[in-house]
């Protein structure tokens, strides 16, 4: 599970004080919230990529709050995907492995598997440069589940695509991620995107977390 | 007879002002253009391939040739081993004192070359440069002089490249590479500093054109001893001083020759803000 408590955070000018949230083991939390209410913010805190003021982040009972990103175990899909240019995509699916010095022969069968469940293994000798943003979502997908990891947090990774390419993707979401029973904390700004993904809604608002009803949502909904 | 529109007028107008305009911008751009052209048509027309021939075959020419090739090539690694960990840090991080580190980082590139010359002379004059030359090897007067004065100021500009290149290329798949598993360090040499070729390609050129064209501190820093400490420009120099128009001119011309390959390498690896 995701726990976060009394969490406090400055980047520049904009502050979060005494934040609290919480996503129960297996739950595909929705977060969503108003530009510039620190929806990004929050999730880097969670992954450690931002440093705090205060507060504890817990992942599965174990307080990592003083965890360096790297021993978090957290799977993260960034907004653009965050490609690694210089890598081809079979490259840089198979760093996560590579650095938990898995045997090389063990990560190819595991890059090659995902990408197949992915769909994206006819690029793994391709670079990024040339992919579409669908296809980019789904190496950072790959990238960020090939380690297995018990946590994934999504920053907003559909919202470039176009609408059929979306629906793609809630399908390959839905299945790779839910199916591996992973906690997930996924930001986004679409309520059609919460609705399809979401287990529980989340809503940053004024600086608070508040869990809202998807169904409600999804009832109100045009 | 035709009338014009209001709007055909304005056209008419806005043609006369573009064509000002261009005819402005062309003519003021043209006279650099001409006169570096001029610079170029008047070396080769001062002088035939029989005296260039003669000045590059001769034994001193051949030396300077050798040496600036030499301490140009490791001038230009030194100033990439600072370049490219001070310029990622000055582009990636924030932490005291950074303004002022950036700032005395670019006291090389505004300095009159002449006074880094006699700045490294009296460095080594105090107690803890003649304890440098006491414990490594003897520095001033000496071929290391010649790089010491080349990286002093070549160095600057890398940093300066590398600290843009980094600034252009996003922190972002850095950090996903940490949540990923890799430490600091492996993010940085497995997905930044790949990202970061171009760059180092291009600093580590005009680091080694900066090395090249370097006369001033290493006149004063080295001195202009022939078959010793003398480089290309010290050979210009020293021709020059003795009448011998002819090499001056040669040596001129094989540095010109030099530049343009630099150059053309330069806009190979996409370095098109020019060199420094």
């Amino acid at each position: 599970m995701i726990e976060v408590r009394d969490l406090s955070l400055r980047a520049g000018a904009f502050t979060l004080e005494g934040v609290d949230l919480s996503v129960a083991q297996g739950e595909y939390a929705v977060l969503v919230g108003r530009t510039g209410t620190g929806k990004t913010c929050l999730l880097d805190a969670v992954c450690g990529l931002r440093p705090l003021r205060g507060g504890v982040v817990r992942l599965r009972g174990v307080d990592v709050t003083a965890l360096d990103p790297a021993d978090r175990g957290i799977g993260y899909v960034p907004q653009d995907g965050a490609m690694f240019a210089a890598m081809t995509v079979g490259d840089q699916i198979a760093l996560p492995l590579r650095v938990r010095r898995v045997a090389a022969s063990e990560a190819r069968e595991q890059v090659v598997g995902i990408a197949r469940e992915l769909g994206i293994d006819a690029l793994l000798e391709r670079r990024p440069r040339g992919l579409s943003g669908g296809e980019r979502q789904r190496v950072a997908l790959a990238r960020a589940l090939v380690f297995q990891p018990a946590v994934l947090c999504l920053d907003e990774p559909l919202s470039a695509l176009d609408e059929e390419t979306r629906e793609e993707m809630y399908e390959v979401i839905l299945h790779s991620v839910r199916d591996r029973g992973a906690t997930a904390l996924h930001v986004t700004h679409s309520p059609s995107e919460a609705r399809r993904l979401g287990s529980i809604g989340l809503r940053l608002e004024g600086g608070q977390v508040h869990p809202f009803s998807l169904k409600a949502e999804a009832r109100s909904a045009p | 007879m035709n009338q014009a529109t209001p709007g055909t007028e304005r056209r008419r107008g806005g043609r006369w002002h573009d064509a000002g305009f261009f005819g402005g911008l062309g003519a003021l751009t043209g006279v650099y253009v001409v006169l570096i052209l001029a610079l170029l048509v008047a070396d080769f027309g001062f002088t035939s391939m029989a005296d260039l021939g003669a000045a590059i075959a001769s034994r001193e020419i051949l030396y300077a040739v050798k040496l600036s090739l030499l301490t140009c090539t490791v001038s230009a690694v030194l100033s990439l081993w600072v370049a490219v960990p001070a310029g990622y840090l000055l582009s990636r991080y924030n932490f005291p004192g950074r303004r002022w580190i950036d700032l005395v980082i670019d006291i090389p590139i505004v300095l009159p070359p002449l006074v880094v010359g006699l700045s490294l002379l009296i460095l080594f004059q105090t107690v803890f440069g003649r304890a440098i030359e006491n414990a490594l090897f003897p520095v001033t007067y000496q071929i290391p002089a010649v790089i010491l004065a080349q990286f002093t100021v070549a160095c600057a500009f890398a940093v300066r490249t590398m600290r843009v290149c980094f600034s252009q290329i996003s922190a972002r798949p850095e950090q996903v590479a940490r949540t990923l598993g890799c430490s600091r360090g492996q993010a940085f040499f497995r997905v930044t500093l790949p990202q970061a070729r171009q760059g180092i390609v291009s600093a580590g050129i005009l680091a080694w054109a900066r090395s090249l064209g370097e006369f001033g501190p290493i006149l004063v820093f080295a001195g202009a001893t022939r078959m010793k400490t003398e480089v290309l420009p010290t050979t210009v120099f020293l021709e020059l001083s003795v009448g011998n128009l002819e090499a001056a001119l040669a040596v001129s011309l094989l540095m010109v020759a030099t530049a343009a390959v630099v150059l053309g390498l330069a806009r190979l690896f996409g370095m098109r803000g020019g060199l420094g």
